[in-house]
């Protein structure tokens, strides 16, 4: 185990992320086993055991509905609580995933990006955290492994202030499964960043309190406005924290998002989690091309920093959304949300799906769709190396009445 | 202000009343000293059996614990006619989440005490049936098999009262309920189904499982007793007849939870480790079809479509729980 804090060592990501986590002093811990979370629960389950978490309980379930209920248990106690969990997990949690935004309980999770089924993909793309996009939870989403460390840091900072809870969303294997040169996190700077948890409310035996009251017709109107409304405010914070955070550790994680030569770039890239990096990397080599091309890296996904990102694309001529999730009926949501933040701007918008289910999402590939959609020439919604010929043929085959056969 | 001591009596069996028993002993069912755990204006229906369980389960460990203990609720019945917003009849400090989870936050909840070092204030859970046996019956299974230091109430109402009466796993055979109807060849719920939830308890091999019902409140205050003087995952599951679901008179929600106990259909019995400790016999032996008839949702047996055989296979049912459990005592 690599153990220099301040200074980078190579580590896994899973690894770095539990090191954060040991660093903000949880009191529970639960979690149920899925890939690819699992090497965070289990690092966090071992310095359990070697009673380097001081009181911390670590909790060994039965389902992922019971591991993020065992964390509102332990929450609206007092207690600082984290789970992780990935795809089926959290689908299989989504009534506790709702009930502990309700509840305003500041509960911290590791999404480790994985696809849904049916059928069964255990690879990276972002349809789980995306399929729980509107349920109250603030949602953070990490580029590389230092970030994902550093920010479930904040994360808790952000929950315990705002009293929401937070997913941190981290690109499975591509991310949780990758080693890099990472900064563990420093105790020190994290004691002094984030201090104990104070909950506003909690059971107590001084002064018994009924937590969970059925609301009827005359009030639930006005808790779920108070509830959107204080969610939406949560922007503000995300981005103090953060400043406040790289002013502490010396090293920034995104706030709302992040530019990459976008400020007064034409086309304007835009994308969640991992993905990012090769965008950089394919930006780069357009722009020594000559292009004017940017990208930005949106980290606050949850609540959408809808005003900020049109302020900032003032200057954009058009926008190309990328991203690992795709839903029938809507397509791609973060094209959605960026299409609504520019609603009468006149930047035009191009919807770009990839990487589902784990699919190497390419330079070359990335290189060719910016490449058309600078010149005007990218279909409003494309998909990066979808086989046409699969797809062709299995049309064919169905409209001749043979699927099944 | 001038007081008067009210006292109600236990009437209609053949135990001691209240009245012959040692100020010790006497069970207070009404002073203005008694706790209240579920205060008055609830809005249960008349007759209701999981009002009064709750109330002896949750005042017992209430008063065992110098009023340090936490209360974690399941969706149900309970929940919703205790706690419309802005009100509440709980004077304890009190948690409701969903309806298949409760066992799992009250662990989450011991979970957290034992991390702030306050281990001293206890955890209890309740739910009905349905959260029980069915859609939380995984949570407590695990609460169960990690022996987490819970004591989990079922009050035992035989179907889904709360959404209108529908069967649940721990309705019992020929029972009437809105999803087993009396229509077709066989009216009401099949035989050969359901689950006995103290049975699988036992099986987990937790330290302490006992059934309990009503129409034995001293009884049911004895078992919450012994259960908080245990640590760990200790389970009471309570018969409480419901008017409404069982098309009973409310009067003789009392009556019927003694009628089950006394024809062998609710044994009452306690488990330690897996094994059965002790079993409360049966005074009054009294054949099933005095409980009942008394229920509309049994309606069908009896009458027109008089069905004698149904009825013999309800006391069968009856008559293997009183061989199991030995709920009769032994000729002298």
């Amino acid at each position: 185990m690599p153990s220099q804090p301040g200074k980078p060592s190579q580590v896994e990501g899973s690894i770095a992320i539990a090191h954060a986590i040991a660093a903000c002093r949880p009191e529970v811990i639960c979690a149920y086993p899925i890939t690819p979370q699992t090497h965070i629960v289990e690092a966090l389950a071992r310095m359990a055991r070697l009673e380097q978490l001081g009181n911390c309980q670590y909790v060994n379930v039965e389902s992922e509905f019971a591991a993020l209920s065992v964390c509102i248990g332990a929450s609206a106690s007092g207690s600082r609580a984290y789970t992780a969990t990935s795809s089926q997990g959290l689908l299989f949690m989504a009534e506790a995933v709702y009930n502990t935004s309700g509840m305003r309980l500041p509960v911290v999770m590791t999404i480790g990006n994985r696809a849904i089924g049916g059928p069964i993909n255990i690879w990276n793309d972002q349809s789980d955290s995306m399929a729980l996009r509107d349920a109250g939870w603030i949602q953070l989403h990490a580029e590389n492994n230092q970030e994902a460390a550093d920010l479930h840091i904040q994360a808790f900072r952000l929950a315990e202030q705002v009293n929401l809870p937070v997913m941190v969303c981290v690109d499975g294997f591509l991310l949780t499964h990758a080693f890099e040169q990472i900064t563990l996190t420093d105790q020190e700077k994290t004691d002094a960043f984030l201090p104990p948890f104070e909950p506003i409310q909690a059971l107590n035996i001084e002064e018994p309190m009924s937590i969970g009251a059925m609301v009827g017709p005359e009030a639930f109107m006005e808790v779920r406005y108070l509830n959107a409304s204080q969610f939406d405010e949560s922007l503000e914070p995300i981005q103090s924290i953060s400043e406040e955070f790289a002013a502490l550790f010396g090293r920034s994680s995104g706030g709302l998002f992040e530019h990459y030569h976008s400020e007064a770039a034409q086309t304007v890239v835009i994308a969640l989690g991992s993905v990012n990096g090769t965008i950089k990397d394919v930006v780069d080599n357009l722009r020594d091309e000559g292009a004017s091309i940017g990208s930005i890296k949106i980290s606050a996904y949850r609540p959408f920093p809808a005003a900020q990102l049109r302020e900032a694309l003032s200057q954009a001529e058009r926008v190309i959304v990328v991203e690992k999730s795709f839903f029938s009926g809507i397509g791609g949501p973060l094209f959605n949300d960026v299409v609504r933040s520019l609603e009468n701007s006149g930047i035009a918008h191009y919807s770009v799906i990839g990487g589902l289910g784990g699919r190497a999402i390419l330079k070359k590939s990335l290189i060719e769709i910016f490449r058309n959609g600078m010149e005007e020439s990218l279909e409003p919604l494309s998909f990066i190396d979808l086989d046409q010929k699969v797809i062709t043929r299995e049309l064919l085959r169905q409209r001749a009445g043979s699927h099944g056969k | 202000m001038t007081t008067s001591t009210v006292e109600f009596h236990q009437t209609g069996d053949l135990t001691a009343g209240n009245r012959l028993q040692d100020e010790q002993q006497a069970s207070r069912q009404s002073t203005q000293q008694r706790f209240n755990s579920l205060t008055a204006g609830h809005r249960a229906c008349q007759g209701c059996g999981e009002a009064l369980g709750a109330r002896f389960a949750i005042d017992k460990v209430m008063e065992l614990t110098g009023d340090r203990a936490f209360v974690v609720n399941a969706t149900g019945c309970l929940e919703v006619f205790t706690t419309p917003f802005p009100e509440s009849s709980w004077n304890v400090p009190w948690l409701h989440s969903l309806f298949g989870n409760a066992p799992a936050v009250a662990t989450g909840v011991a979970a957290a005490l034992r991390a702030q070092g306050k281990s001293d204030i206890r955890v209890v859970a309740q739910g009905g049936d349905g959260s029980t046996v069915d859609i939380g019956f995984g949570a407590l299974s695990g609460m169960f098999e990690r022996n987490d230091d819970v004591l989990y109430f079922c009050y035992d109402n035989e179907a889904y009262m709360n959404t209108g009466v529908q069967r649940s796993g721990a309705t019992p055979p020929m029972a009437r309920t809105a999803t087993t109807p009396i229509a077709g060849a066989n009216p009401g719920n099949p035989f050969g189904q359901g689950k006995n939830m103290p049975l699988i308890a036992m099986a987990h091999g937790i330290p302490y499982v006992a059934t309990a019902t009503i129409s034995h409140l001293r009884d049911l205050e004895a078992k919450v007793a012994k259960a908080m003087e245990i640590r760990g995952a200790r389970y009471i599951h309570i018969h409480v007849p419901c008017p409404l679901g069982w098309g009973s008179e409310p009067a003789d929600t009392v009556k019927l939870a003694r009628l089950a106990a006394e024809s062998g259909l609710f044994p009452l019995f306690e488990a330690e480790h897996g094994e059965v400790t002790d079993s409360s016999k049966i005074r009054r032996q009294v054949p099933v079809e005095e409980y009942l008839k008394l229920q509309r949702r049994y309606a069908h047996l009896f009458g027109k479509s008089a069905d004698a055989e149904g009825i013999a296979a309800i006391q069968k049912i009856a008559d293997t729980n009183i061989r199991r459990f030995k709920l009769l005592r032994e000729e002298e």
